[in-house]
């Protein structure tokens, strides 16, 4: 323990809060596809987004402890909101981003009022039936949505009129890690402030919240709102980079598998929903001749190793490890 | 007689199925609360037992029953005695991933034995074809399913209400620690009740296979109504999985037969707003 | 009334045929030091969540000075300087004890919404959690998880929790239960060294620290106030030893 030789208080805080190498590390390898492997930019760009969705599960779930079968409703939502702006003219990317949030936030917000009163299996079951809701009305209005077939006429125009979408995807990916890289570090940000610190309050103990009087209904309003934003950005950086919307992008298949690629990562961690999304994507990828329900006995048989072996994830066996490693036997 | 005795009949008969399918779930929730999301898996098992049974055995329909129930029971008392019972105490989260994984595996696992169709099965005659009374058509089967339902329904409150066992399921289920206290073997009527619970959802779901048809889907599609059942009906009681699932029968019957544009959209507006008004559910307790 | 720092009146509830407050009157005076004791069972921590706003009363009325607070949100109390620890430690566990203060602290000056801002810019916040730490002990265990304390700690820690909020009226649940003999002494300390300007009311079932703090006793049986005397009044009151003779607490008899 290091505890003698910690200086003080604002010393260990400042340390908490100070950037890793490892961290270091993990950015710059996420511009390696550029250089090494330039025929999967595609897949990097589907593993940026993903890693975007399952960021702001990690914030609602991993650092709140609102357990979410539902949340791709705001993945969705942000989806359709820029597809059909450029569907129905506009198709500028950086702005269909914040049509996107505004609406993905507006129905995070309206639905957080129902979220912060429940808790256990009821709230399980209202962010379920909110899912499973959105993904009914969007299949009924397929007026609006395309139903089955799905948004025909996105084109994303070019970004600054300097960078254009091709099927190369050195702009999509380019474009996707960006905007991941900034979200990432307003979440970095938020996590280390004292509303981080009250939303881990709230995932320990949520009774004693009230207790030392915190406005926890609120706090989760908060936080909710802003990972329904962060979601719907996700969402329109699909629209925007593929040009194709169909009903998955709300589907409870969707929801259920952010959920096994953040548990996979470790939850708490920030790193968590980027790392387990790209081992999830990756692996995918490359069993992809698999018939899909054999990728799921895979897939159930790692959730219940991961449950009995690592129940922190990837980067909970991680430091596990590396304090094993640290302490002298 | 209007149409709309139609569909009440027709709720009436799914909203027994379902109530077989989510009694068991109910129970044992309220008891050890143990989030088992592989409850349906269960169900599947006993469908595609009494199929193989049927198809490739020759057997009587009402033969395959039994063997659908014990094949259950004796299922869950495998996966519950090597996996779960060590997860008692862990939170919801792990309980959820550990049996959602425990689904994944079953569903491949149907899929790869049986394939993914729809499968066929062959009722016995007097099975099949419907009682024309007062100008509206009442199947046979849902007949004798609604018939079977009543039976083991009244079986389940005689048994809880009555016998020992009924009144230490009650104890175990209104206050776990009190009823260790008393002296009863609390986990062992655990693992009794669990396999029991999973027997019916067994049952319910080889009498399921001529009402919503079977396929590996089948454990994920009907988890959701479980768990709507369950959720509102409110966790550990018989009484509210009873009226939860006559509801949602009805309501999704009468839903899908007057406004068929709607699809689901009703059911899941219907539990979140019962949810909303008692997030224990209608029995639950808190 | 206004010289009640709490007062409650003709509280009343119950859990369908369970009585659990039957036509409770409690005055605590400005400063005091009052103990609330009585048989498990009889409803203390009941009236404490009452009082505090985790239970609505069927019936009566909770003032927190002059106001009537009946109504109030649980952390709308706290704000007012309504504050309770609890019976069974309610902390959090993976967080470290100074975190763990520090969000009180932080709750307490209405920062904790702020999300832009990294908590090294709010070092006021930190140094007087560090300091509630300090003066309860714990300044040497302050960047542990709370898990990872001693269980005597972390009944210090559940009392530090409380005094940041700037309690003025602290209601303390059995602060002492569970706490082995060889760690209590911190907890005394502790106890002993609140600040007059606070007004206490615990329950404890260990007379020796009721002979020690209280000036008032407050004997509660099967949901109603049975008594209220001092110490030694109550030590020797026949209906209290009736109560009372039945448990194996031998440490009843004193004085």
């Amino acid at each position: 323990m290091t505890a003698a030789t910690v200086a003080g208080p604002h010393q260990y805080m400042a340390e908490q809060m100070r950037w890793r190498w490892s961290e270091i590390a993990f950015w710059l390898a996420t511009l390696l596809p550029f250089l090494v492997a330039p025929s999967y930019l595609v897949l990097a760009n589907q593993v940026a987004i993903t890693a975007l969705f399952a960021l702001s599960l990690d914030l609602i779930l991993g650092f709140s402890g609102i357990v979410s079968l539902g949340h791709a409703a705001y993945f969705g939502v942000g989806a359709y909101a820029a597809g059909l702006a450029s569907k129905w003219g506009w198709g500028e990317p950086l702005s269909g981003l914040l049509i996107a949030a505004l609406a993905a936030g507006l129905l995070g917000y309206v639905t957080s009022f129902v979220i912060a009163r429940f808790r256990h299996l009821a709230l399980i079951m209202i962010t379920l039936g909110l899912g499973l809701l959105l993904q009914e009305a969007a299949n009924s209005a397929s007026w609006l949505t395309g139903g089955f077939d799905g948004l025909q006429g996105i084109h994303t125009w070019s970004i600054f009129g300097e960078f254009h979408f091709d099927l190369y995807g050195y702009t999509a990916y380019g474009y996707s890690l960006s905007v991941l890289f900034l979200i990432f570090l307003i979440a970095r940000r938020l996590i280390y402030s004292p509303f981080g610190l009250a939303l881990r309050g709230i995932r320990e103990n949520g009774q004693r919240m009230p207790a030392i009087g915190a406005a926890t209904r609120e706090h989760i309003r908060t936080i909710y709102t802003i990972a329904a934003i962060i979601a719907g950005v996700a969402g329109a950086l699909l629209a925007e980079t593929t040009e194709t919307v169909s009903l998955e992008v709300l589907g409870f298949q969707r929801s259920a598998d952010v959920l096994v690629m953040l548990i996979l990562g470790g939850t708490g961690r920030l790193y968590g929903g980027l790392i387990g999304a790209a081992v999830y994507m990756v692996a995918r990828d490359q069993f992809s001749g698999l018939n899909p329900q054999y990728w799921y006995f895979w897939i159930g048989l790692l959730l219940i190793a991961v449950v009995m072996i690592l129940p922190n994830g990837i980067l909970g066996g991680l430091s596990l490890l590396a304090r094993r490693l640290k302490v002298p036997s | 007689m209007p149409p709309v005795f139609g569909v009440l009949f027709d709720g009436l008969a799914y909203g027994m199925l379902l109530f077989l399918l989510s009694v068991g779930l109910s129970v044992t929730l309220g008891m050890m609360n143990f989030v088992n999301l592989a409850h349906c898996s269960f169900a599947m098992l006993g469908g595609y037992v009494t199929v193989t049974l049927m198809n490739a055995y020759g057997w009587p329909f009402f033969a395959t029953l039994p063997v659908a129930f014990i094949a259950a029971s004796l299922a869950s008392v495998a996966l519950e005695r090597l996996i779960f019972r060590r997860f008692y105490n862990a939170g919801e989260l792990e309980q959820c991933l550990l049996t959602i994984g425990v689904v994944f595996v079953s569903i491949a696992a149907a899929a790869y034995v049986y394939g993914t169709a729809i499968q066929p099965v062959q009722l016995p005659d007097y099975m099949r074809g419907s009682i024309n009374y007062a100008g509206l058509n009442f199947a046979v089967y849902r007949i004798f399913l609604i018939g079977i339902s009543l039976v083991i329904t009244i079986a389940l409150v005689f048994t809880i209400e009555t016998t020992r066992f009924g009144a230490q399921v009650r104890a175990a289920v209104n206050n776990q620690r009190m009823a260790r206290g008393l002296g009863i073997n609390v986990d062992g009527l655990f693992a009794l009740t669990f396999a029991l619970g999973s027997g019916l959802a067994g049952l319910g779901g080889a009498l399921a296979i001529e009402i919503v048809g079977l396929d590996p889907s089948f454990a994920l599609t009907y988890l959701i109504y479980v768990l709507i059942v369950v959720s509102v009906g409110g966790l550990g009681s018989i009484a509210g999985s009873f009226a939860a699932a006559m509801v949602l029968g009805i309501s999704d019957m009468a839903g899908k037969y007057y406004v068929p544009a709607l699809g689901s959209i009703l059911i899941y507006l219907v539990m979140m707003v019962l949810l909303m008004w008692r997030p224990s559910g209608l029995f639950g307790r808190r | 009334m206004s010289e009640n720092a709490l007062a409650a009146r003709g509280v009343n509830k119950s859990f369908g045929s369970l009585v659990v407050a039957a036509d409770v009157e409690i005055n605590l005076p400005q400063g005091v030091r009052y103990a609330l004791i009585g048989p498990n069972g009889a409803g203390k921590t009941t009236l404490i969540n009452l009082m505090t706003g985790m239970l609505r009363p069927d019936a009566g009325h909770i003032f927190l000075g002059d106001e009537d607070i009946t109504a109030l949100p649980p952390e709308q109390r706290v704000w007012r300087g309504l504050v309770r620890t609890f019976q069974i430690n309610s902390l959090f566990p993976h967080l470290t004890a100074l975190e763990s203060v520090t969000l009180a602290v932080c709750e307490r000056r209405r920062v904790a919404r702020t999300w832009w801002r990294p908590l090294t810019a709010y070092r006021s916040e930190v140094d007087e959690a560090y300091e509630i730490l300090s003066s309860l002990m714990l300044a040497p265990v302050s960047h542990r998880l709370t898990r990872e304390l001693a269980y005597g700690q972390q009944r210090l820690l559940e009392i530090a929790l409380a005094l940041a909020t700037r309690p003025k009226v602290l209601l303390l649940d059995e602060p002492a239960a569970g706490v082995p003999r060889d760690e209590s002494q911190e907890l005394f300390t502790a106890i002993a060294g609140l600040s007059r300007d606070i007004t206490v009311l615990f329950i404890e079932h260990d007379m020796e620290l009721v002979f020690r703090f209280a000036s008032r006793v407050i004997v509660m049986v099967g949901g109603r106030v049975l008594v209220e005397g001092t110490p030694q009044e109550i030590a020797s009151d026949p209906h209290v030893r009736a109560v009372y003779l039945g448990k194996a607490t031998g440490k009843a008899d004193h004085g």
